[in-house]
């Protein structure tokens, strides 16, 4: 079974580093690169967005990026089939597909699944299929033993458990109110939040959405197995799009990312 | 036929739901609630008819537009006036509903997304009459096109915010007012506009706009003692055309909804979501909309700013597929000749959407005998649009 290799990784007795980028962003090709790259630097999961012209759940980093990708034609089936051209390229940690769900029903869902299964894909999270709406293809991804990443807001209250209970993967705990992108505080909050995730969660928690540096990343670690980045990372790659697009620069571009990874967890 | 929708998930048949990321579906879920015990509580109910009386000026006449059904020489023409209400159309009836609820619920903040402006003129209307805080999100490029409303929205006192994103119009307003909503979930009512969004959105909307069918069927009845033979109204998100159908659904009376065919729907100019579109979920629920092999949303377009939306209320969704109401469509020259004719014959200028549901109106009175009748929603009035008329016609209304 392919949820094996995420097994394997969220098995480690280590703080588990999850970026993610944007299929396509800024070309198909250095989406590969920047995703080896992210390897290298010690990443443990690939989280990787695939474009949707109306992301409710992100901020306007994310959504930038998207646009980029839209630009160069990507969407989800391309997204898929990057993953296989990665593995190619020696890419051996877990993958997991990140889009909205309108992608998905326009493909079928049952076209999407065996796609990931086919493609050594590791699994999926949709951000606007919230625990009520999932359970059609909940019941599918189990079947094929793919996990379907569930996500717990600070808003979730009496909801954490039942999502916590369902959960497969990991759990992706949403650090604050709000869409993805910077903060420069976290919430007072997450700290309890995190201690009630995990009590009720079988698998490990891991968080996103505002994470861009060590401080969080030093203050978050204790009460979670696992750390998001996504905005910071994508800000990045936007700075450095005319570098990566050469190819003369492009070695210097990807190792000043591999910089950033290890500015945020070594 | 038992017409009981949406069911306790929130669908209407296989539409509608609740396609939200996970930090709303507490609020979603606590709206619910608080919607369901608000109709059940006689005060609220009363409170909310009290003020369509008192504040809003309902009941809304029902016209019989004599001179057009004369000239037309065909089934006699009604017209539901909603261009009467307060701030000129029937989306004060759904803002005054849900701004006491947002009061019942201790929210002192609301905010809205608008197109035509309209809906916004209308929470801005109720913000400041019952003394919430309000901002309205606008696409830019409806700001510009709608000048006047946003300078009522101003003056009323709401903050109107910008919306650069996307296409710059309704679909990318609607995003940012549920992405701020995201953020701020915890002190802020968000107060949707139309029969669309996540559960229980469509149904509230429709529930407090079926005030606009319930009043047309008794004075329908009490004047001609039967039934009208149709309904027509213009379907954009489909709020005035639900509130106007609901009632009628178990009824012998057919129903149709208009769409907008823009510059045609052989082109890619169009509105018109149920005539092209295919199945999908947009603003957080499962619906028709107009959108890509990709399933990426496409750009809608419509001379009228209020039907320029690529989505619809998945109850119309519903309807459509179990063959419940037709949907037409109807082009921008269409709807103008139709605001022309209404113009000079009756003295009544609609709105641009209400001239969409005029213009099939239109068509179909001469199809029909003269012991027939049509009824059609007049959502709203044409003084908004009044820019986009002279723009049109080049200030000069002569053919």
């Amino acid at each position: 079974m392919t949820n094996t290799r995420l097994e394997i990784a969220t098995s480690k007795a280590k703080q588990l580093f999850i970026p993610f980028i944007m299929a396509g962003d800024p070309s198909a090709e250095l989406t590969i690169e920047i995703a080896l790259t992210l390897q290298k630097a010690g990443a443990d999961i690939l989280e990787l967005g695939v474009p949707y012209s109306d992301p409710l759940a992100d901020g306007p980093v994310i959504q930038q990026a998207a646009l980029r990708a839209l630009e160069g034609k990507m969407n989800l089936e391309k997204a898929i089939q990057l993953v296989p051209l990665m593995r190619d390229r020696g890419l051996t940690i877990p993958v997991i597909i990140f889009t909205y769900y309108n992608p998905v029903l326009q493909l079928g869902e049952d076209k999407v699944l065996s796609m990931l299964n086919q493609n050594q894909i590791d699994g999926i999270l949709i951000p606007d299929l919230p625990f009520e709406e999932s359970r059609s293809l909940s019941d599918k991804c189990e079947q094929v033993g793919l996990p379907l990443i569930s996500l717990v807001a600070p808003t979730s209250k009496e909801r954490v458990q039942m999502i916590a209970n369902e959960a497969s993967g990991f759990l992706y705990c949403v650090s604050s109110l709000g869409v993805t992108g910077v903060r420069k505080e976290m919430d007072d909050g997450i700290y309890q939040f995190l201690g009630e995730v995990r009590k009720h969660s079988k698998v490990p928690v891991a968080v996103g959405f505002g994470i861009s540096n060590r401080e969080q990343v030093t203050l978050l670690s204790p009460h979670c197995d696992g750390i998001i980045v996504g905005s910071a990372l994508i800000k990045l790659i936007e700075t450095k799009k005319s570098e990566l697009l050469d190819s003369n620069q492009r070695e210097k571009a990807l190792s000043e990312i591999k910089t950033f990874v290890y500015s945020i967890i070594s | 036929m038992n017409y009981q929708f949406p069911d306790d998930n929130g669908r209407f048949g296989q539409f509608g739901g609740k396609f939200v990321p996970e930090t709303l579906m507490y609020a979603l879920n606590e709206l619910e609630e608080a919607f369901k015990q608000a109709l059940e509580d006689h005060a609220f109910v009363s409170e909310y008819i009290s003020q369509l009386k008192k504040y809003s000026g309902r009941p809304t006449a029902l016209t019989f537009a004599e001179n057009i059904t004369s000239h037309l020489d065909g089934a006699k023409v009604y017209l539901k006036r909603e261009d009467l209400n307060h701030t000129g159309a029937h989306k004060i009836n759904n803002a005054i509903g849900q701004a006491l609820l947002a009061k019942r619920m201790g929210k002192t903040k609301i905010i809205a997304e608008t197109g035509a402006g309209q809906h916004g003129v209308a929470a801005a209307t109720v913000a400041a009459k019952f003394g919430l805080e309000c901002k309205v999100f606008m696409g830019e490029k409806d700001i510009e096109r709608q000048a006047l409303n946003v300078f009522r929205m101003k003056l009323l006192g709401a903050e109107v915010i910008p919306v650069s994103s996307g296409s710059r119009t309704l679909k990318d307003a609607t995003n940012e007012a549920i992405r701020y909503w995201v953020t701020h979930v915890t002190d802020t009512f968000y107060l949707i506009g139309s029969v669309v969004g996540p559960h229980p959105y469509p149904r509230m909307v429709r529930d407090f706009q079926r005030v606009i069918g319930d009043e047309a069927k008794e004075q329908f009845l009490s004047l001609e003692e039967k039934l009208p033979t149709e309904i027509i109204a213009c379907v954009g998100g489909g709020s005035n055309a639900m509130g106007m159908f609901y009632p009628f659904i178990e009824e012998d009376v057919t129903l149709i909804g208009v769409e907008a065919a823009g510059m045609g729907v052989e082109t890619n100019f169009h509105a018109a979501t149920l005539t092209k579109g295919s199945k999908g979920v947009i603003h957080g629920s499962l619906t028709y909309l107009l959108q890509t092999e990709d399933g990426q949303i496409i750009e809608p377009h419509s001379i009228s700013a209020g039907l320029d939306y690529p989505g619809v209320g998945p109850e119309h969704a519903h309807l459509k597929d179990i063959g419940r109401v037709q949907y037409e469509s109807v082009t921008d020259e269409e709807a103008l000749d139709a605001l022309q004719l209404l113009s000079r014959k009756e003295g009544i200028i609609p709105a641009i959407e209400s001239a969409h549901a005029l213009a099939h109106a239109f068509k179909r009175a001469k199809e029909l005998s003269k012991d027939e009748s049509i009824l059609v929603c007049l959502s709203g009035r044409g003084d908004k649009d009044v820019h986009t008329l002279m723009d049109h016609f080049g200030g000069n209304t002569d053919d």
